[in-house]
């Protein structure tokens, strides 16, 4: 056991410890930050044309899907659930935008009917899973496939060609030189951050994913807090869906398919715990970050596509495995 | 003074008052017409066997279960908990048995969970912390309110509970058998606070098995007995045991340990300077034919350690085991079970059993490799006539035995794992904690089996913090204390008190 990595439970104010010892802690806690920096720098010096403005611009583009969805993953692994529905939420809101756009000429009642049309699937599964007590796993499940055939079934089998100008605008434009989907990612981290660390409702969701039994005997609405949960993450998953049919100025009931995995793997990455009750909003980022990063490599490099599978899968457990060394270390 | 007629005053009057309450489930009657008064200022004492009612009263405290008859009233009050938050605002906490605290939260967030102070939704981390430390120090704790409760000890943990429930100002706080993890320490420590509960006026229902703790602690004891209320003993102090027991039990038993002396034989199995995790120093024993050896100690003594080394759960980093003069090297249980070494775990639920699978299936789950076909079909009849010869010799209370075990009492579950290393051919049986959880009856059993395992040659080692059970059971007592053993005493020459004061930490 080395003495550096006790924790001081008995200490009534924690005493200011010696740097050497703090610089190990942050270290420690932050591991796979420290996997992500030393990754980027070891991109930056050797990937020629990486760390260029108009690449990392490129980068952080590509991510904002799975980026923006995350944050309310986070929220739902933490309850101890998962969300395997989210692809095709995404695919149903793009096309419910695209329908009502096209038939109101009304970009607002678009976007809204985009985001409620996922608002809708989240209640859905929340009360499948929190009423009724349905494995996450299996009710989600299910609803990917319903809800993808909703989504073919609202556009006919064919993508929804937009044709309101005002629509792209959402996807395609910029502020201060950034894009609109990147500022838009950026207020998901900032809000949800907020709401898991500042909230009374943060706390209660990892009270939750920690220990139901505990926090149904303190009181808390558990059944509410979970279909709040789901809810939220249609509500945002839908508001994806909307930006992606903005970007791609269709509503496609193809699109995304496995992009639940990769949102998945993005918060495995970032220490999110599957079991529930675990949870960071950095870890989180740095997590979607990575990932960006590697796919963008890939793409600069021209690795081939099948190898790509291989080292994306590659790294995900090379992370999850660096991360159950560091704290089988800690505990010992 | 006024306060002191206050005080009598309470103390004469019910507090808590529960009327003929009903509980049914599907084929059970939990609760059959119970009454019980509990006044304020009195610690009432809860007994009873498994399977009483003690746990389902406790749930229609808190809200969880809902009485079909009967009125529940507090301070003269008749109320209905629709939910566990209506029984919260009426002020009655529960302190369960396995603790509800949420491991990852700090200690402060644990405290105020389902009431983190907040303006407009956003934690108030200020008065949150305030206000824990607050209590901490009304608790006599040294803790850190930011530290995550995943840091605590389980003595610590449990007067977070017991602060949870203060700081919602609990007037009705009841325990759940709250020292069965305990050091000695600790729950000297938790009588204190019990106690100066008590005075302050607040109702305290005290749910346990240990009748020492009813002499020490409680004013009043209830007696329950397959969900009904048998009786309620108004004074302590001149308690008969003998009239406790008979009232749980339903017959008397006048000793429930029936301790059988036998012949010791040759030395069966001997631990040579075994070292490994937990252990402080390298350990030396030996065990005879026909022994029973018990191991006592506090928690954290590393007698559950020692016992894992011998099963080869854990690798020993010096020393190994001789079995019948043969030297072994186990690099797994699997090993050990080869052997004629068996393991039956303290965590029963956990380490023990398949709780979803069937009784013969647990029986099986071992022996089935001696007779299966081919060296993988199944013997379905053979499993079957198995476990039907083992329910029938242990006497195992279970419709049949496809029965999920989970549904058996923790007395009936350990019968199974006995079982299964009976059909074993196990020379050494390695008991940690074998009646944890086990109520009166039943436990008479189970030492009754022990000694058969003894009289037929095989050797027992039993692990307990029960005093009364290791002397009581034991031939010759092992003494540990810090990861070393300490003692090593005949049944004659063990005391309680100089077993306690060799545990003891220096």
């Amino acid at each position: 056991m080395q003495p550096e990595e006790m924790p001081s439970p008995q200490a009534s104010t924690p005493p200011a410890a010696p740097l050497r010892l703090r610089a190990w802690n942050t270290i420690n806690r932050s591991g796979i930050a420290v996997v992500f920096v030393v990754l980027f720098v070891l991109l930056s010096a050797t990937v020629p044309d990486f760390l260029t403005t108009r690449n990392i611009q490129g980068l952080l583009l590509s991510v904002t899907l799975i980026g923006s969805i995350a944050v309310t993953m986070m929220l739902v692994l933490a309850l101890g659930e998962v969300d395997l529905s989210v692809a095709s939420i995404v695919a149903f809101a793009g096309v419910v935008a695209a329908t009502v756009i096209t038939q109101s000429h009304s970009m607002l009642l678009g976007v809204v009917a985009g985001v409620l049309a996922g608002g809708a699937v989240g209640l859905v599964n929340g009360v499948l899973v929190a009423r009724f007590k349905i494995n996450s796993l299996i009710a989600t499940l299910a609803m990917m496939e319903a809800v993808r055939g909703l989504a073919y079934l609202t556009s006919n089998g064919d993508a929804v060609m937009i044709s309101e100008e005002s629509f792209f605008a959402l996807g395609s434009g910029a502020f201060l030189g950034i894009s609109y989907p990147i500022w838009s990612t950026i207020a998901g981290f900032v809000v949800f951050g907020f709401l898991l660390n500042k909230t009374v409702f943060g706390k209660h969701v990892l009270a939750v994913g920690g220990n139901s039994e505990a926090a149904l005997l303190a009181g808390l609405p558990v059944m509410r807090i979970k279909i709040m949960v789901f809810v939220l993450q249609g509500l945002v998953t839908g508001f994806a869906g909307v930006m992606l049919a903005s970007r791609m100025s269709l509503g496609d009931p193809k699109t995304s398919v496995g992009l639940e995995l990769g949102v998945i793997s993005a918060c495995v990455l970032g220490g999110v715990s599957l079991t529930g009750g675990v949870a960071t909003i950095s870890g989180v980022l740095i997590g979607v970050l990575i990932m960006g990063a590697v796919q963008n490599v890939m793409s600069l490099m021209n690795v081939p596509t099948f190898y790509q599978y291989l080292i994306r899968g590659g790294i995900l457990l090379l992370a999850v495995l660096f991360d159950q060394y560091r704290r089988s270390r800690r505990r010992v | 003074m006024t306060t002191a007629n206050a005080a009598i005053q309470q103390a004469t009057r019910a507090y808590l008052e529960l009327n003929g309450v009903t509980v049914s489930f599907p084929g059970v009657r939990a609760l059959d017409g119970v009454s019980l008064q509990v006044r304020a200022g009195e610690v009432h004492g809860l007994m009873g066997e498994n399977g009483a009612g003690k746990s389902t009263l406790l749930k229609v405290l808190s809200g969880v279960n809902h009485p079909q008859a009967g009125t529940l009233r507090l301070d003269g009050v008749t109320q209905h908990f629709p939910n566990t938050r209506a029984a919260i605002d009426a002020g009655i906490a529960i302190i369960y048995q396995e603790l509800h605290l949420v491991p990852e939260l700090t200690v402060a967030e644990n405290l105020m969970l389902g009431q983190l102070p907040h303006r407009f939704g956003v934690v108030d981390r200020r008065a949150l912390i305030r206000r824990a430390m607050d209590e901490l120090k009304r608790l006599g704790e040294h803790i850190d309110p930011r530290t995550p409760v995943k840091h605590l000890s389980i003595g610590q943990r449990q007067m977070i509970e017991i602060g949870k429930a203060l700081m919602r100002d609990a007037r009705v706080i009841a325990f759940d058998e709250p020292t069965s993890s305990l050091s000695a320490r600790e729950t000297e420590h938790l009588f204190r606070i019990i106690k100066a509960l008590r005075n302050d006026g607040r109702a305290i229902i005290y749910v346990t098995h240990r009748m020492e703790e009813v002499d020490v602690l409680c004013d009043r004891v209830t007696v329950f007995r397959d969900g009904k209320h048998i009786e309620t003993f108004d004074s302590v102090a001149d308690l008969d045991r003998h009239r406790l027991i008979a009232a749980m039990v339903g017959r008397p038993i006048a000793d429930i340990y029936g301790y059988r002396p036998r012949p010791a034989g040759d030395v069966l199995l001997e631990a040579k300077g075994l070292m490994g995790p937990g252990l402080a120093e390298p350990a030396s024993f030996t065990a005879r034919r026909g022994e029973i050896v018990g191991f006592f100690g506090l928690v954290g003594a590393g007698r559950s350690e020692l016992l894992k080394l011998i099963y080869g759960a854990t690798r020993a980093s010096a020393g190994h085991v001789e079995l019948a003069g043969k030297r072994m090297n186990f690099a797994s249980p699997r090993d050990a079970v080869h052997a004629g070494i068996a393991l039956c775990p303290e965590d029963r639920k956990q380490e023990g059993i398949v709780a979803v699978a069937s009784v013969a299936d647990n029986l099986n789950l071992s022996a089935r490799r001696h007779f299966c076909r081919a060296g993988f079909l199944l013997d379905a009849k053979r499993e079957r006539e198995l476990a039907q010869e083992y329910i029938r010799k242990l006497a195992i209370k279970t419709r049949n035995g496809d029965t999920a075990i989970g549904t058996l009492s923790g007395g009936n579950q350990q019968k199974v794992i006995l079982s299964r290393w009976l059909a074993e051919r196990i020379e050494v049986f390695l008991m940690d904690e074998p009646t944890r959880g086990i109520d009166v009856g039943a436990r008479a059993e189970i030492y009754h089996l022990l000694y058969e395992l003894a009289e037929t040659g095989r050797s027992v080692l039993i692990v307990s913090s029960d005093l009364a059970e290791v002397i009581g059971v034991a031939d010759r007592i092992i003494v540990m204390r810090e990861g070393r053993i300490v003692g090593n005493l005949p049944k004659a020459e063990a005391s309680p008190g100089e077993l306690i004061k060799m545990a003891l930490p220096r």
